[in-house]
């Protein structure tokens, strides 16, 4: 039926489409951004496969249409890392624990995960289950993502960082 | 699981809203966090023609104390209450209940006033708002009217609400009563954050010689919607609130309620468990 | 061999895999992630009723809608392909990826509509019109079997599709001597390991190659499905997969889009939705009737058992049947049980099809043998630990050879739970349990001990279906070194999470010496590769793991010869160390990685006379102790290693609401040696959470009508950070005899324990009570209403 001009901006950069109304974000951002990094669960919200930021608080984009987020700021997996072939202090905590297998919802968990450590720089493992609650994963049994985050937040803490929030976030 | 197609429209004021509301008829929904709505849309269960999306409605956002209660605009984020000050302070009982909510993900995005209009029957709001005698203002293009929580929730997933109304605001009542006032919200669900399978709420008023000056009780999940429990209050009121009290009151409560049988729970599972929730609402509301 | 963990360069420590870098970056590359031009979207139709009649499919309306390139029935795919196979000898049980003339399942895909976009295609499927006649039907397995039950499939005559009796050893005479018997009936409602990825495949028909391309996690069958040759199919392995768990075969999805990709002549992506998944992607998992009695003594120790297993597996059999079969190489579990008499029965339901699941039928197998083993205890009033000690079978027992002709090749299953009950400090859980108790609470421990077959030799396969006589189950991998000296190795199957690339590498950089992360492992397609059997059985660490060991050694023992010609000396004299050579005697000679590398590459008149230029190799290893047939009486070798685990876990029950809370959860493990302990223990956390699903929360519910209830997320409930708990893992290494590095396979573990220790605690909980429950999955309203019926009885 409608087609709407959108423009927002994604991983710190302006982008623009022209899209149905019935088109969710997170086909959005896979099919016509290509960026592929944010997966598809379950498309009806309990999953959290599809997590992202927007407006700077984590959101299932698989519940958001695209023409929702015209004027948003939208971060992705692909916009945690601090430059190409580099890895944030959270994202390398995760491969120095190996807090992901088939990295299907790794995504989604980091993403969560990055919120949480913008919010909270000393987290205690309830606070960490609670900020991944929402974020399955069938894979690892979460401890070793616990685990993960736990350490990045004290990497970060140890360096005296506060975690990088993206696009002026 | 992609929506059957619709025409979307942001409207930036109520009143334009309501006007479209007012064309559009039936075949227009609200969309406001879309944490319900979007999931039944992916699953075919809702089609609407016209989504109306209000989440760029300023008036609708905010919450304030005035005339000792504590307004909350409808589209005000679960997450923005769960934070808000007002609320942890004239509140309390909101505030515990909106824990339960969802998780932290969808409380980003749902709203107060989605989950009260949704009228899921063990939704959370729901109860804190039949918990409190709360009012509810609907808004049309015919103009405004204000329904009690009492008369508000139908039928599961049926509200008062007209088809070209819109809920702009929930007013709580504030308790103003001398001595403590303490709230207790208990809940259970198969996982932690899943919908409640039974809920209970209890905000009490406890005098300074300990006896309950005043108290209401809501127990969700085991009716066709949220219940108050009348008949429990009064065998609580004005006793010190004892085990051999909690256990009466516990009982009422059990032949009280009219549960839904599903597959998730028997109609003897939820009585029960409605039963043991009031009495640890009760006494999570005294310890508090 | 208590313990002795050789020491290796690599093997066995900490490594990051190579895998996860691409995956955190946000570039993986799943199935949905590829984009051809012009590929077109399928979506399904799915059939509402359990059994029906397909009368009549008017689909005019949906082939008009602007997008629509073609609507297909089962009919067009009948005519087209051929059947799938069963495992089983069942050739008048035809399976197409569509239903064909009759719908046998609530969810079961009847059409597929193919446009140019998935939402377009959904549409369509909305304008299609089929009408269908409803036929009797039938979802309780037992009533299937029983005399006038509708017959899921007419032309078979009955609803069973297996059924044998073994008998391994006196167990006549062992039950009429035993002073002791018990009979219980355990029952594992349906639950699957339900992947976050759904199952999706995308396909392509090269018109000028004569090509099939399929980029999916299947294998074989495919080209024979479509009357293509092998060698017109190629499938893409380096396709990341998001999950498996056994579940993803995926053939009919492959053979659909296939089809329609040649018949399109455009790419086609089938990416079930998760409404598609749950009801009609056929991949259900273990849904069986344990009805089992053991005899024993009044010390405890088990004589000899009898297990009928009765497994529902939908309205169709793949592979599914079979995971009554490969329970049979552990049959006695850890237990020194003299005779077993087994009968398994498969039969069919109008359910939907189940798929292979983690431990491929031994997870349940192991959850009826404990809940005897605890039902012993109690009937004896000995401790559960004690008696389980009793029974286990000891170390100086291995090589162990059990009543069905498996030969358990080593363990030290007592040094294993002392290990989990140690760092559980199972004093102070008893303690604690008896202090929660006496404030009021449910309070319970929960002990299991299990076996993980690992190395997937499928003689369950020629056992069960005698005209299967397949020996060979085999894993190849071909390893070359280029000519700057980079080692690239190539194995022949896709991963879905396991990190088979690091472990190629961790053990081909342990026998070449040279640093695992400058090893890049690749996943050939299914041209190129050298054989495989899919990362079934927990087989890779074993199958891969030798076959990429016996490549590197090849390699190696080339390079040896090389340095042996050119520096004059024999082996003997030879020093090889991190890939350089040098003179045993007289370290300043030498051939560096470099120097060898470009002789075998560029210098041909260097080389040892016969030699191929260039530095590759290539081996094929077939399963250790495999090869052989059943025997008449049904004994055969099954899996060659036996992994171990011991589970403690201690649960608080809610009087009134039934919900368990695990509050403390050990696991002692001993896979042997572990070529990544990082890996291998993120596997068995993730299938310790498999297995709290099973046990408290998953399950597949049909009601009475054949309706599937739990058919999306909103009620098929998979565990959350929130129910699995903190879980500590003890490890214990008894090598394998029988394997290159000593390692057997772990893929498994966790799941196949956890459910038997899970509900070891939930009884231990309610016992005070009197109460006891052995079936899964114990959600809260069924321990709720046990307690309800206990406190209105007691009234």
């Amino acid at each position: 039926m409608s087609q709407h001009e959108i423009a927002l901006r994604v991983n710190g950069e302006r982008r623009t489409g022209r899209v149905p109304a019935r088109l969710t974000l997170v086909d959005f951002l896979r099919d016509e951004l290509r960026l592929t990094g944010t997966h598809v669960g379950c498309e009806h919200g309990v999953c959290g496969a599809c997590s992202v930021l927007f407006d700077g608080k984590p959101a299932r984009s698989c519940l958001l249409f695209a023409v929702q987020a015209d004027g948003a700021e939208i971060v992705t997996v692909e916009g945690l890392a601090p430059g190409t072939e580099e890895l944030s202090v959270l994202q390398d905590s995760f491969w120095e624990l190996h807090a992901l297998q088939c990295g299907y919802c790794t995504p989604g968990m980091l993403i969560a995960a990055h919120a949480l450590l913008l919010e909270n720089s000393a987290p205690t493992e309830h606070d960490i289950r609670e900020a991944i609650g929402s974020n399955l994963c069938r894979c690892t049994g979460y401890k070793q993502i616990v685990d993960a985050i736990a350490l990045a937040a004290e990497r970060l803490r140890g360096a005296n960082l506060r975690q990088e929030r993206r696009d002026g976030q | 699981m992609k929506a059957v197609d619709f025409d979307y429209e942001r409207p930036r004021s109520v009143a334009a809203l309501c006007g479209r509301l007012a064309e559009a008829g039936a075949d227009a929904k609200i969309l406001a966090g879309g944490q319900t709505l979007v999931p039944l849309m992916a699953m075919r269960l809702a089609r609407p023609s016209l989504l109306l999306d209000i989440n760029a409605i300023a008036e609708l956002q905010g919450i304030a104390f005035t005339a000792g209660a504590v307004a909350i605009r409808a589209c005000t984020r679960q997450a923005a209450a769960l934070a808000d000050e007002t609320v942890r302070l004239h509140l309390p009982l909101l505030e515990k209940a909106l824990r339960f909510v969802g998780h932290v993900q969808t409380r980003n995005r749902g709203t107060i006033g989605g989950s009260l209009a949704n009228a899921d029957p063990a939704a959370e709001i729901a109860i804190v708002a039949l918990t409190l005698d709360a009012a509810m203002t609907a808004r049309s293009a015919s103009g405004e009217r204000t329904i009690a929580a009492a008369d508000f929730f139908h039928a599961p997933m049926e509200t008062a609400l007209a088809p070209e109304e819109c809920l702009t605001e929930v007013r709580f009542p504030v308790w103003s009563e001398e001595g403590r006032i303490g709230a207790g919200f208990q809940e259970v669900s198969v996982r932690q954050s899943d919908f409640a399978l039974s809920a209970a709420a209890a905000q009490i008023a406890l005098g300074h010689d300990g006896t309950c000056r005043r108290i209401a009780l809501c127990v969700g999940g085991a009716s066709a919607t949220p219940q108050r429990m009348k008949a429990a209050e009064e065998r609580l009121l004005g006793t010190r609130l004892e085990a051999r009290d909690l256990a009466d009151a516990a009982a009422l409560v059990h032949d009280a309620v009219n549960p839904l049988e599903d597959h998730h729970a028997s109609r003897r599972y939820r009585r029960r468990v409605a039963a043991a929730l009031v009495e640890r609402a009760v006494a999570e509301a005294v310890a508090a | 061999m208590a313990n002795e963990v050789p020491a290796f360069r690599y093997i066995g420590r900490k490594r990051r895999p190579a895998e996860d870098r691409r995956f955190l970056a946000g570039s993986g590359r799943f199935v949905a992630d590829l984009a051809l031009p012009g590929t077109l979207h399928v979506a399904l139709a799915a059939s509402p009723y359990p059994a029906a009649r397909i009368v009549r499919i008017e689909a005019d309306a949906a082939r008009a809608l602007p997008g629509v390139r073609a609507v297909v029935t089962g009919a067009e795919i009948a005519a087209a392909t051929d059947p799938l196979m069963s495992g089983l000898d069942l050739p008048k049980m035809l399976r197409y990826p569509l239903a064909v003339g009759q719908a046998r399942y609530v969810g079961e895909w009847v059409l597929a509509v193919v446009a140019e976009t998935r939402a377009i295609a959904e549409d369509a499927v909305e304008l299609v019109d089929i009408e269908y006649e409803p036929l009797p039907y039938v979802v309780d397995p037992e009533a299937a079997l029983g005399p006038g039950a509708p017959l899921v499939h007419a032309e078979l005559g009955t609803n069973q599709l297996l059924r044998r009796q073994f008998v391994w050893g006196p167990v006549e005479a062992d039950f009429a001597a035993a002073p002791r018997h018990i009979a219980y009936r355990a029952r594992w409602h349906r639950s699957a390991t339900v992947p976050i990825e759904t199952f999706g495949v995308l396909a392509r028909w090269e018109p000028g190659a004569r090509l099939l391309e399929i980029w999916a996690s299947i294998q074989d069958q495919l080209a024979r499905a479509l009357r293509l040759p092998g060698n017109a199919v190629r499938t893409h392995f380096d396709v990341d997969v998001g999950g498996s768990y056994g579940g993803k075969r995926g053939l009919k999805h492959a053979v659909l889009a296939g089809y329609l990709a040649r018949r399109l002549n455009a790419p086609v992506r089938l990416i079930e939705d998760r409404l598609e998944n749950l009801r009609g992607g056929d991949a259900h998992g273990p849904d069986r009737i344990f009805d089992v009695s053991m005899a024993f003594d009044e010390t405890g120790l088990v004589r000899a058992m009898r297990m009928r297993a009765l497994d529902d597996v939908g309205a169709y059999a793949g592979r599914a049947p079979f995971q009554l079969g490969k329970p049979i190489g552990a049959i006695v579990g850890p237990y020194h049980i003299n005779s077993v008499a087994y009968e398994p029965i498969s039969v069919a339901t109008n359910k939907t099809p189940e798929e292979a699941v983690r431990g491929f039928g031994q997870s349940p197998t192991n959850f009826a043998i404990e809940t005897g083993m605890d039902l012993i205890a109690c009937d004896l009033g000995l401790d559960r630990i004690e008696l389980r000690r009793r029974n286990l079978i000891p170390r100086e027992a291995f090589p162990y050879l059990i009543p069905s002709g498996s030969t358990y090749d080593s363990g030290d299953y007592h040094a294993v739970l002392d290990k989990a009950l140690a760092a559980a400090d199972y004093p102070g859980l008893v303690r604690r349990r008896d202090a929660a108790r006496a404030a009021g609470m449910l309070a319970g421990i929960g002990i299991s001990c299990c076996l993980e077959p690992s190395g997937g030799n499928s003689s369950f396969e020629p056992l069960l279906n005698p005209k299967r006589d397949a020996t060979t189950w085999m894993e190849g991998c071909q390893i070359k070194v280029d000519l700057s000296g980079a080692v690239i190795a190539a194995m022949g199957t896709s991963s879905s999470g396991q990190g088979h690339e690091t472990l190629a590498s961790t053990i081909i950089g342990e026998v070449l010496e040279r640093d695992p992360d400058t090893i890049r492992v690749v996943h050939a397609d299914s041209l190129s590769a050298l054989p495989s059997n899919s990362p079934v059985g927990s087989r890779m660490a074993i199958m891969l793991g030798t076959a990429a060991a016996d490549a590197a050694k090849k390699l190696k023992a080339k390079l040896l010869a090389i340095a042996s010609h050119d520096l004059r000396l024999p082996l003997d004299g030879l020093a090889y160390r991190g890939g350089d050579i040098s003179v045993a005697s007289d370290p300043g000679r030498h051939l560096t990685w470099d120097q060898l590398v470009d002789i075998a590459h560029s210098k041909f008149h260097r080389l040892p006379p016969g030699t191929e230029p260039g530095l590759q190799a290539l081996a094929v290893a077939q399963v250790p102790t495999g090869g052989m047939l059943p025997t008449a009486d049904g004994r055969v070798q099954m899996y060659p290693c036996y992994a171990f685990e011991a589970h403690v876990v201690y649960a608080e029950l809610d009087r009134v609401s039934g919900q368990t809370r695990l509050k403390r959860y050990v696991c002692g493990h001993d896979c042997g040696v572990m070529i990544n302990p990082d890996i291998v223990h993120g596997m068995t956390y993730g299938g310790i959470a498999h297995g709290i699903g099973a046990a408290l929360y998953e399950r597949f519910a049909y009601d009475g009508n054949g309706q599937l209830i739990s058919g999306s997320f909103m009620d098929y409930l998979l565990p959350s950070a929130h129910e699995v708990p903190d879980i500590t893992i003890v490890d214990h290494c008894t090598p394998s005899p029988i394997t290159s590095f000593g390692q057997k396979g772990s893929g498994e573990a966790g799941y196949l324990g956890a459910p038997a220790a899970i509900a070891s605690a939930v009884n231990d909980a309610l016992s005070p009570l009197g109460l006891h429950i052995a079936t899964l999955p114990m959600t809260p309203d069924v321990i709720g209403e046990l307690l309800a019926e206990a406190e209105e009885r007691k009234r």
